[in-house]
């Protein structure tokens, strides 16, 4: 997904004026990075590699995120069921959240003893306030749109299969504006956390290291349970 | 338990996963009788808080098995 999202910016027309992320899986938005591909393929690196393998990856997903958050159009992302870690961080990077009453949002890293590292943090930060953070971090328990949309997680909240269908309409109307205005107060309300975001890469590394985040992932991928691992 | 908080649980549970409700018994393992794993059971969350207008912190369902003692845990947040 993250080669694709880096071709979408690649050719993106710059004559648009806005950009929609949706999902077209029936389970969701996003569930999230691909944990058995992360532990399959920190276990085929020697441990004294795992740093700049790590930092690689992440330094790699910040790229593509920031490059979303920044854009210089209209961001709407249209979110139904899971929206979880890494997915969840995808959606914050949009400028507007449309979500369907399906839609759940869900920061579970500390179960695996890491933090939220593709930006999570630093742009829910912007949004909301500390308390729902602490929450949705600290528990790792999910939120449901209702209340997405009453902390102002999201903007609107409609019916299941009407996402789509809102983020259009939505668009329309951002798109008569003047372009020079948008852009101008786009930049001007949603600047990039940028020394946070570092500060939160650097954690993420140091934390995806130790031996906390390799034995959750383990207990996760080996487990054929219907319900995985988790604490 | 409230009767009706267990009627209602077991249809919607029917209806999201296109199961038959007359084959539900309220001492079923809901996962294992719906066969849903554990991103599915996300949706019925959702679905139940959205019905009885309450919050179900995931954490709290851990270890919850059955329709009967996930109605249990809804009656205590209603």
């Amino acid at each position: 997904m993250l080669t694709a999202l880096e071709l979408v910016l690649a050719e993106l027309d710059p004559a648009a004026h806005t950009l929609i992320i949706h999902s077209t899986l029936r389970g969701g938005f996003c569930a999230g990075a691909d944990l058995r591909e992360l532990y399959h393929g920190l276990q085929a690196t020697p441990p004294s590699e795992h740093a700049v393998q790590l930092r690689g990856f992440i330094d790699r997903i910040h790229r593509v995120m920031d490059a979303l958050d920044m854009l210089p159009l209209t961001t709407i992302g249209v979110v139904h069921g899971v929206c979880f870690g890494g997915g969840f961080e995808l959606a914050l990077t949009c400028d507007m959240l449309i979500a369907e009453k399906s839609a759940r949002f869900c920061f579970p890293e500390l179960r695996l003893g890491i933090i939220p590292g593709f930006g999570g943090i630093p742009r829910l930060r912007r949004d909301v306030g500390n308390g729902l953070i602490r929450d949705l971090l600290l528990s790792g328990r999910s939120v449901g749109a209702k209340k997405a949309l009453a902390v102002g997680l999201i903007s609107q909240m409609v019916a299941g299969g009407e996402g789509l269908a809102a983020a259009r309409s939505l668009a329309a109307q951002s798109g008569k504006f003047d372009a020079t205005a948008r852009r101008a107060a786009k930049a001007f309300i949603k600047p990039l956390p940028a020394a946070e975001l570092a500060r939160e890469r650097d954690l993420f590394v140091e934390l995806a290291q130790r031996p906390a985040m390799l034995a959750a992932l383990r207990r996760f991928v080996e487990s054929s349970e219907l319900r995985p691992y988790l604490p | 338990m409230a009767a009706d908080t267990l009627t209602t649980l077991m249809k919607l549970a029917a209806k999201r996963f296109g199961a038959d409700l007359s084959q539900l018994r309220p001492e079923d393992d809901l996962f294992e009788r719906l066969g849903i794993d554990s991103f599915q059971a996300v949706e019925l969350i959702s679905d139940l808080e959205n019905e009885f207008d309450i919050e179900l912190p995931d954490y709290e369902l851990q270890g919850v098995k059955t329709f009967e003692s996930l109605a249990q845990k809804i009656d205590k947040r209603r």
